[in-house]
């Protein structure tokens, strides 16, 4: 299955929010594998960037009257995790490992690369919204560096030529 | 060696139930539900089986610990948070034999009369979450696991549960805190999670390739395991290797080999053109280690007493084309930016580190950095910090400096003053500044 884009819902939208049935299911089947309700707000935060695509100040006050926590101490969790977007992100998250076997194995070349061909700085967003360049610490796929994740995919012994070509496809395939 | 761990490796349809049904899977789960718990950690005790997620802890009587008389629950926790820089052997793991490591989970919690069971895996690995998805449902499905698993009469419920995004997550007690749903900030010990773990209960941490070592040391007996290896080392052990090699990837050899088989014999040797010039024997927190050490064993005793540590079994090769004053900046800036932030000297002294690393490779060194950063790494080490993530950083950049100080003191005696920044500074009002008056 191809990359699927990340849908982010607009500001306007995620505020004075209600969940809705097939979402509040999920919510309702994750808490039974907790016996508190607390250990569920890391599925459930997940629950809610997958349907709604980042967790905006309203979603983390619905999952905090949903899970009888304050909505400061869900900030305080979103917050201290790296991969729950508290900002819109472009269509593509291009996440490339700086750490040290990707960046001596060409992952500081696909940066410099990204950064000429998209015109942005890490952590920036292309005008168009598509791609959204972030330096991200070790992916865990070291022996095929470099290794860039996009969205929930990992795309691993990338060169420039290979990324060019997966750039192309992710665009045209939107 | 014939491969155990990674048996499945190459061959077709390796994730299905069915295909590890046939080559003799959850045979140690029926061997262990008929045994009595005491019995199967007794059996992982003369194994000699030793936690491979970095400590070496031995994992038989790390079960021990957990309180007899408890009157529960209990929980079990399979740490798959592989966050270590130069290790991805969890995810090879999970990504072929999944049921490997359900059948061990199974095992583990049986032993420790858990109910519940936890993967832990880190956030990124969404794909290999849905992997394990899948995989629990088959083995629920078909009896192996849930309610009276195999027609013993013992419940066993594995749960799935991602992170987020956070090195500090692989520390079983910031895991343990992290699982409950809160930020990952590691607890103090004692207690122990064995004694007071996850929702206060007793709980046992444990590594996906240790919970994979167990249903083999279960169907093939504890002495069969001890053989592999060497003495107090033993059994089959996933090395990483990443970097500058012809063939980068994991290996699974016994325990024991020296860094120069693993290097020349299993990974074809260096790349074209390269030469050796250091490597980190087991993930990037253990201390660096030089071309002239490739003779030690990588095991967990050989690599402590040559002054490091074995840790995960990440090895991190680095040509001669590798600077080391920017490999040293670059692993601060990971720790700097994974430090949780509750010890100072960890919070503070990997910012720090990080900031003379930057200065240095920008070519403004200082004839004291070098110092500095041996201050700041002893600072931060030596039980100063709530957790080992002090340790994690001061260790590699500390052996650099002291391995490679040639290289830090060129860099510093080619180095050329930081400019003068322009601050802001408000012109001085006189003594009437007209405040309180």
């Amino acid at each position: 299955m191809p990359t699927q884009p990340v849908v982010a819902a607009s500001p306007a939208e995620l505020k004075n929010l209600t969940f809705d049935a097939a979402l509040e299911a999920r919510i309702a089947d994750v808490i039974t594998h907790y016996p508190t309700k607390r250990a569920a707000l890391l599925p459930v935060l997940w629950l809610c960037q997958e349907r709604y695509g980042w967790i905006a100040p309203g979603v983390m006050e619905a999952v905090a009257v949903r899970l009888d926590e304050s909505p400061a101490f869900v900030e305080g969790v979103v917050t201290f995790y790296t991969m729950y977007y508290t900002r819109p992100p472009a269509r593509f998250v291009l996440q490339v490992c700086e750490t040290l076997s990707c960046a001596v194995c060409g992952g500081r070349e696909l940066v410099h690369h990204l950064e000429q061909r998209l015109g942005i700085r890490p952590g920036e967003k292309t005008a168009d919204g598509e791609f959204q360049l972030v330096g991200v610490q070790c992916l865990g796929a070291c022996g095929s560096a470099p290794v860039i994740q996009i969205n929930d995919d990992y795309y691993e012994s990338l060169t420039t030529a290979t990324l060019d070509a997966l750039l192309d496809e992710l665009k045209g395939g939107a | 060696m014939e491969p155990v761990l990674l048996r499945a490796r190459g061959k077709a349809d390796s994730r299905a139930l069915a295909t590890y049904l046939a080559a003799g899977g959850y045979e140690g789960l029926k061997k262990a539900l008929a045994m009595t718990p005491e019995a199967v950690t007794q059996e992982v005790i003369a194994s000699e089986l030793r936690g491979r997620g970095g400590a070496g802890f031995p994992t038989g009587r790390k079960w021990t610990f957990v309180p007899k008389d408890h009157p529960g629950p209990r929980y079990l926790i399979c740490n798959a948070d592989e966050s270590e820089p130069g290790t991805f052997k969890d995810r090879e793991l999970i990504e072929h034999d999944p049921h490997m490591l359900l059948e061990g989970i199974a095992i583990a919690s049986f032993a420790i009369k858990a109910n519940t069971a936890y993967i832990y895996i880190r956030g990124e690995f969404v794909r290999w979450a849905q992997i394990l998805e899948t995989a629990i449902a088959e083995a629920r499905e078909r009896g192996l696991i849930g309610k009276n698993a195999m027609g013993s009469g013992y419940d066993v419920d594995i749960w799935v549960h991602r992170g987020a995004g956070a090195y500090i997550c692989g520390e079983e007690t910031a895991l343990i805190e992290s699982l409950e749903g809160k930020r990952g900030f590691p607890r103090l010990k004692p207690p122990f999670p064995a004694v007071v773990g996850v929702f206060g209960k007793p709980t046992v941490v444990n590594n996906v390739e240790t919970l994979a070592c167990v249903p083999h040391i279960i169907t093939r007996g504890a002495a069969w395991f001890a053989s592999i290896g060497r003495p107090r080392n033993t059994g089959p052990k996933m090395y990483c290797v990443s970097g500058h090699v012809a063939r980068p990837g994991v290996y699974e050899l016994p325990l024991g080999v020296t860094f120069r088989e693993i290097i020349e014999k299993h990974c074809g040797g260096m790349r074209k053109g390269s030469t050796l010039k250091a490597f980190f024997p087991g993930g990037s927190s253990a201390p660096i280690m030089t071309a002239a050490e490739i003779d030690v064993r990588a095991d967990f005793d050989a690599c402590a007493e040559a002054g490091t540590m074995l840790g995960s079994g990440g090895v991190i090769v680095l040509d001669q084309s590798v600077d080391i004053v920017e490999a040293a900046a670059n692993l601060a800036h990971f720790y700097a930016h994974e430090s949780c932030g509750q010890c100072t000297p960890c919070r503070e002294g990997s910012d720090w580190a990080m900031d003379i690393l930057d200065r240095i490779a920008a070519g403004h060194g200082r004839a004291g950095d070098p110092d500095a950063l041996l201050r700041i790494c002893r600072f931060a080490s030596q039980g100063m910090t709530i957790c080992p993530l002090g340790d994690a950083f001061a260790l590699p950049i500390s052996s650099m400096v002291k391995k490679f100080r040639d290289e830090f003191d060129r860099r510093i005696a080619a180095a050329s003053p930081l400019p003068q920044k322009k601050l802001p500074v408000l012109p001085w009002a006189g003594p009437r500044s007209g405040f309180g008056e």
